[in-house]
């Protein structure tokens, strides 16, 4: 997988919000590179930048108050981050599709399901109304949605939470698009059409080469889905690894934490929830120490001090930290 | 706690809410959407019922009507044996503040016009809860239990992450000490350690204050440690319904079968290699549902009586119902 060519490449991208009290700093510096085919899972905190770090390579975010105050993502020879709204409108919704965390927000209320799916597909792939109508109720029913004819003329509020997801899913696939960005794209989904989903991302990877960013608090669908996967906290990525590695030989105390918290389907049901405390970084303060120090059982004088960078510690395994965690030794 | 001893809260019966569907410029009805087909169960005071099932079976559409937030097409709701469908609009709002939902998508909920803080406090000013500072301090101490920060309040919802506003509605929801709350997904935007607080956050207040929850989710292992007993809903109907421990150890209903056996596992090693029971078959629409049982079109064991006759929602053991012909 590491052979291939990359299809994105993502350096030292910065985002900041203009607020009443001061700048927040919400992304800080990410690099990642995507590769062809590639599955890319992000995981990390609520509140850590994973959204705000996948809008600031499209630009989605209202600016201001956002300011994307550094960085540069490759895509095709091309800095995304330097192209206007006309040049990034042909290539969102066409070779890079996305799926927002909340369809609510990214799906009109007063547009059909079917004007919405159909749209991407005419302006992108020039089709006619009728075939881009066709196509579009083949696509909901790829997505399990019955009936699928006759709820094209349906509005976003006649769906479910679920069956809303699901149309984001079909938009954001209709154009088969190179590279996909899915934000938390299945959490109103139960198991079994979930796993449907996740059958056809597989399919679609393997048939058309597309590369994936999912973002998403599972930690089950991280493990059955992705090739790597990417650890955010406070704006940062704190750890990046193959998916194996990662759960096996986790590196970063944040990312032991989250892989301890989990509940399962096995053992005492009654057993009260680990979870990690104190409280997460004020992003209002620019990051000049370890964010995740202060809650840290780990931390010493540095971590309060200086900011871990994030570096290499084994074969493709990244970590930021000062602490290593093989060695126990404070670097 | 032994649950002979607790007294039902909620009694729901043979509730029914069905959405007309409408053709032309006069509005025909020319269907319906049979989103909730006749549901029945009791909750007890101080126990929290999960509600899992199919993304669009129905599970939101029966806690809105519950609440009566929509209009139930038939059947019965009662709370406290008070039965809400028959109370006018004012005494309804008197009911209002011990029943509260805390909605899916929180963007529902949310009005963006508003600060976080007087989205919290709204309910306590409409209902006349605490005033000035002490308003104040409560809305903080709402934020701080939710794992936010109290300087928050004069922030608008835009300002967070899809996983803060879900907890922006959870504050709201429990700001005026409810009885009852319907949790309609309240986790799924949450990382697992906000997950956590949020779950132990609504344990402790039960603990404390006798709450009492219909927890809806997709999240199986999280249902499984938060619910005393589990319904199992299918296409409008529910299915099987028993306590979690019965539930999880040995399912009854084909659905509830297919439904465990995909639940995903964190151990990459285990899960690329997984088989699971992927359902075949025809999705069916509650807009025309099929005849007999309405999983029959992809139940991997259905036989010719499942396509023609409704199976009967019947008890296989005390506290274990099923509606299931081979069971
Ligand atoms: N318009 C805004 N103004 C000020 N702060 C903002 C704005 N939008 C986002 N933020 C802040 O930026 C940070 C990163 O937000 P982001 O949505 O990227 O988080 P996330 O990692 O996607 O979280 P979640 O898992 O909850 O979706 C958050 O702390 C959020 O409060
Ligand atoms: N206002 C409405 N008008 C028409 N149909 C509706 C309306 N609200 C819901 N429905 C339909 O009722 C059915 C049940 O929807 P509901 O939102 O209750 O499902 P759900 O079980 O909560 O699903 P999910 O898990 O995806 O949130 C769906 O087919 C949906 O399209
Ligand atoms: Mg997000
Ligand atoms: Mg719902």
């Amino acid at each position: 997988m590491s052979t291939q060519a990359s299809i994105l490449q993502v350096e030292n991208i910065s985002t900041r919000f203009r607020t009443q009290d001061g700048y927040v700093h919400a992304v800080n510096g990410i690099s990642f590179d995507l590769k062809k085919g590639e599955l890319l899972g992000v995981v990390g905190e609520s509140g850590s930048g994973k959204s705000v770090t996948m809008m600031s390579l499209l630009k989605l975010l209202p600016m201001p108050p956002a300011e994307i105050v550094s960085g540069t993502a490759k895509f095709e020879d091309q800095d995304l981050i330097q192209l206007d709204t006309n040049q990034l409108r042909k290539i969102r919704g066409g070779k890079i599709g996305f799926i927002f965390q909340d369809p609510m927000t990214s799906l009109n209320p007063v547009l059909t399901i079917g004007y919405q799916l159909a749209e991407p597909m005419r302006e992108h792939l020039g089709f006619s109304r009728r075939k881009a109508r066709k196509r579009s109720a083949e696509l909901l029913e790829l997505v399990g949605i019955p009936m699928a004819d006759s709820r094209l003329n349906d509005y976003p509020h006649q769906f479910s939470g679920g069956m809303r997801q699901r149309v984001m899913i079909a938009i954001a696939l209709a154009c088969d698009p190179k590279v996909l960005i899915a934000d938390e794209p299945t959490t109103a989904l139960d198991v079994t059409i979930q796993a449907q989903i996740l059958d056809i991302v597989k399919r679609l990877r393997k048939e058309l080469g597309m590369a994936i960013i999912w973002i998403t608090h599972d930690l089950g669908v991280v493990a059955g889905m992705a090739d790597r996967v990417a650890v955010m906290y406070g704006g940062f990525i704190v750890e990046e690894a193959p998916v194996n590695e990662l759960y096996a030989n986790p590196k970063h105390p944040y990312t032991q934490g989250l892989l301890k918290t989990l509940p399962n389907l096995e053992g005492d049901r009654a057993k009260r929830l680990e979870s990690i405390g104190g409280q997460p970084p004020d992003l209002h303060q620019e990051p000049k120490s370890c964010p995740f120090a202060p809650r840290c059982s780990k931390a010493f004088e540095r971590c309060l001090q200086e900011n871990p960078s994030l570096i290499n510690r084994g074969k493709n395994h990244k970590v930021a930290c000062w602490w290593n965690s093989d060695s126990g030794e404070k670097v | 706690m032994s649950s002979e001893e607790r007294p039902v809260l909620l009694k729901v019966e043979g509730l029914k809410k069905h959405f007309p569907i409408t053709k032309g410029v006069f509005r025909r009805q020319v269907g319906a959407v049979k989103a909730v087909d006749g549901i029945s169960f009791d909750i007890l005071k101080g126990e929290t019922l999960g509600l899992v099932g199919e993304s669009g079976c129905g599970k939101s559409t029966a806690g809105r009507v519950i609440l009566q937030l929509y209009s139930a097409t038939a059947g019965n709701v009662s709370f406290k044996g008070q039965d809400l469908m028959s109370l006018n609009k004012e005494d309804l709002r008197k009911q209002r503040p011990h029943m509260q939902m805390i909605f899916q998508d929180p963007q529902d909920s949310l009005n963006p016009r508003m600060t976080v803080g007087s989205i919290i406090s709204e309910p306590l000013v409409e209902h006349g809860k605490f005033k000035g500072s002490e308003r104040r301090e409560r809305v903080e101490q709402l934020l701080e239990s939710v794992g936010m920060n109290r300087e928050f309040t004069n922030r608008y919802p835009h300002e967070f992450s899809g996983g803060q506003r879900q907890r922006i509605g959870i504050a709201r929801a429990i700001a005026l000490s409810p009885e009852f709350i319907i949790c309609d997904e309240p986790i799924a935007a949450l990382d697992v350690s906000i997950q956590a607080q949020v779950v132990n956050l609504l344990e402790d207040l039960q603990e404390e204050y006798g709450l009492t929850y219909l927890f809806i989710s997709h999240d199986l292992s999280m249902i499984r440690h938060i619910a005393d007993r589990v319904a199992v809903m299918y296409l409008g109907r529910i299915v099987e319904l028993t306590d979690s421990e019965t539930l999880y150890s040995t399912p009854q209903h084909p659905y509830t079968q297919a439904l465990l056996s995909a639940v995903p596992i964190h151990d990459p090693k285990h899960e690329m290699n997984r088989e699971r029971v992927i359902l075949t078959g025809d999705v069916p629409s509650p807009a025309n549902p099929p005849p007999g049982c309405h999983f029959s079109t992809r139940c991997p064991r259905a036989e010719k009586r499942c396509f023609e006759e409704s199976p009967e929602w019947r008890e296989i053991e005390p506290g274990h119902q099923v509606a299931c012909h081979l069971v």
